[in-house]
């Protein structure tokens, strides 16, 4: 069943098009993200699907009814913002009631409602606190709680982690994901973290300048990216862009750019005289970064990056002249002028 | 030539490098600084508030300034009894609570309106604040002229509207006379102190409304709270300690200006609109009894004390939470 639908949906400042065009569908209980870097509109379209702005133009959809007209008060989304706008002369409790009150439930259900919310996210004993005595994990947690405590449709979440110190971070992601899989509630997450993203959404939407680029699973995302943003959005370090010719751009994982191979590597594609300039090492692997000489038709210098296991020293310093090349089944390929995806058959050989 | 110009640009030599360096100690440099507001404090304040108690205390007129005579709470004990003090007394209170009450509606509104962008918002603030501005002489004539037994444009839209004048709601004559009566005076000079004060309790208001993060409206917003639940459960909460600041500034202010009263009423008709600083200017300056005027004046001190004491608290606590 789908609980969301975006149709044509457009939002202009101006001239600018802050959402330019998109559609997008959301099925019961799926996590998606809506990722992208900052100025992207990812904000802007989850704006709109609270209700906080009026779309320019489209529809927004949830469970089959159009609430473009609906204020925000009365559309069932609950939304948790980054800097979780707690009420701050309110206790816990208040903060979470505040939409059972505002959306006049009978108080007999309340304290059940209370109940079940606070036990969820573990916050039962800060009931009487103020959000300043809490800490960002436990502010995270309250408005959490407050979002769960209504049943909504439609969770909508703008980079709840971003506020939370990098220590308890990945944490709060998981507990983040338990908690939806506990609820099945339906969820929008916007974020410009592609870790988060990545790790916590059964799907992402990829969103640069308005314009959504693809939506997919993440295995998708990584390993079919639909055209050269999302090739030099996703992963990191992100595809080597390697210029073919005129017309056409290779897309290589760096784990795939194999250095200095010692037998034949079959069908290569990519072939590169490379000058390393330093390496990287990361714990789990290591990073080579390289110029590669005289490639780009229009004379540029093309920065390439290998990533090499951790287990053996790659034996490369700065200033060394070595290859790298990369298998034809390895290579996504782009079309230089409109940057979308090409079918592999239509490579020329 | 050479050490003349090494002086000239190196540091301070001698006698000036040793006061110098005695200026630049912590101590002294701190009494220095501290000296003049010090000495203003006691000279302007200090002084002629103790000054005030001793002649309260006093039977000191005009013709006889001295301190000599040491009558305790007698002239308090007098000043009590007359109905004039009462009636002053009331009034005070009146006028007080009703500007009050119409400047913090009217404030927190204006607030809400400034916060917003609009077009010609520039312009609007800069009349808004005008009132403020205006010398408190210059305020009285424009509101003579509005509030005029004669010629007051405030009777004749009442008379186009039909309340007014023979056949209106608010009887046959087409005149309110509104200094000529004892509660249309105070409404009056209710509204003339609203329209002096609402500037200064608008921009103590709305520095606290702007820094309301706008995220927390939208969040109640979408929690589902309307415009009124906002307003008070979300807005009013947020201002309170900047509403006390506004009511204790714009309290004080009121209750002790005489020179609008002075100016539209006379306290007039009778007493029937005398304050308490007016009364103790005519008793104490014109009827020269010195010391029944300050002991007047000092009257509301012990309560105003106490009251400011008690909303710097509130307004102290309520922003800690």
């Amino acid at each position: 069943m789908t609980v969301l639908t975006l149709r044509a949906l457009e939002k202009h400042y101006g001239s600018i098009k802050a959402v330019d065009h998109v559609d997008l569908q959301l099925e019961s209980g799926e996590f998606m993200a809506i990722l992208g870097p900052s100025g992207s509109g990812k904000s802007t379209l989850m704006r709109l699907v609270a209700g906080l702005e009026p779309p320019t133009s489209g529809d927004i959809i949830v469970d089959g009814q159009s609430v473009v007209n609906v204020p925000p008060q009365h559309r069932n989304v609950a939304m948790v913002f980054q800097s979780f706008a707690l009420y701050p002369h309110m206790t816990v409790r208040d903060n979470i009631l505040f939409p059972l009150v505002s959306r006049k439930v009978p108080k007999q259900e309340h304290e059940a409602r209370l109940q079940k919310a606070t036990s969820m996210l573990g916050v039962e004993n800060l009931l009487d606190r103020r959000p300043s005595r809490l800490s960002g994990g436990q502010q995270q947690r309250v408005a959490l709680a407050r979002a769960l405590v209504r049943d909504p449709e439609l969770f909508v979440f703008d980079e709840p982690l971003s506020a939370l110190d990098a220590q308890i971070r990945s944490r709060a992601r998981a507990e983040l994901r338990e908690l939806h899989d506990q609820t099945r509630i339906t969820t929008l997450y916007v974020t410009h973290d592609q870790v988060e993203a990545m790790g916590l959404a059964d799907r992402v939407a990829v969103i640069n300048e308005g314009r959504l680029h693809q939506v997919g699973t993440p295995q998708e995302l990584y390993n079919d990216p639909a055209d050269l943003f999302v090739a030099g959005f996703i992963g990191n370090p992100p595809m080597n862009l390697i210029p073919l010719d005129e017309t056409m751009v290779a897309g290589l994982r760096p784990e795939h750019m194999l250095v200095d191979p010692e037998e034949d590597v079959p069908d290569l594609l990519i072939d590169l005289a490379v000058t390393i300039e330093h390496i990287e090492y990361l714990g789990s692997e290591w990073l080579a970064h390289g110029q590669a000489r005289a490639v780009t038709s229009n004379g540029q210098q093309l920065h390439v990056i290998a990533r090499l296991p951790a287990s053996a020293h790659p034996g490369l310093v700065s200033g060394q002249e070595c290859r790298m090349v990369g298998q034809r089944k390895d290579v996504c390929l782009f079309d230089r002028a409109s940057g979308k995806r090409q079918v592999q058959a239509e490579v020329p050989a | 030539m050479s050490t003349q110009q090494r002086s000239g640009v190196g540091p301070p030599r001698g006698r000036l490098r040793r006061i110098g360096a005695w200026l630049d100690q912590p101590k002294v440099l701190a009494w220095l600084m501290l000296g003049p507001a010090v000495l203003y404090v006691i000279a302007f304040v200090g002084f002629p508030f103790l000054l005030a108690i001793a002649l309260s205390m006093s039977d000191a007129t005009i013709g006889d300034p001295s301190l000599d005579t040491f009558v305790g709470l007698d002239n308090f004990k007098a000043v009590i009894q007359t109905d004039a003090f009462k009636l002053a007394l009331r009034n005070s209170l009146i006028v007080t609570a009703g500007t009050l009450g119409l400047v913090l509606v009217l404030a927190t509104l204006a607030s809400e309106l400034l916060v917003h962008a609009f077009r010609g918002k520039r312009l609007f603030q800069m009349i808004f604040i005008l009132p403020w501005a205006l010398p408190v002489s210059l305020t009285a004539i424009v509101w003579m002229w509005f509030l005029d037994s004669t010629f007051s444009p405030v009777d004749w839209v009442l008379v186009k509207l039909n309340l007014l004048g023979p056949g209106g709601v608010w009887g046959p004559f087409k005149h309110m006379y509104f200094l000529g009566n004892e509660w249309l005076g105070l409404a009056s000079v209710i509204v003339t102190d609203t329209w002096r004060m609402l500037p200064l309790a608008t921009i103590i208001v709305l520095a606290a409304r702007m820094s309301i993060p706008e995220e927390r409206f939208e969040q109640a917003r979408v929690d589902g709270a309307g415009v009124f639940r906002i307003l008070f459960r979300i807005t009013l909460p947020a201002l309170k300690p900047m509403l006390i600041v506004a009511i204790l500034f714009t309290g004080l202010l009121v209750i002790g200006e005489m020179s609008l009263v002075q100016l539209l009423t006379r306290g007039g008709p009778g007493h029937s609109t005398q304050v308490l600083p007016y009364w103790a200017y005519l008793k104490g300056i014109q009827g020269g009894s010195l010391a029944q005027g300050a002991a007047i004046t000092l009257f509301l001190f012990p309560f105003l004390l106490v009251a400011s004491v008690l909303a710097l608290r509130a307004a102290y606590r309520s922003q800690e939470a």
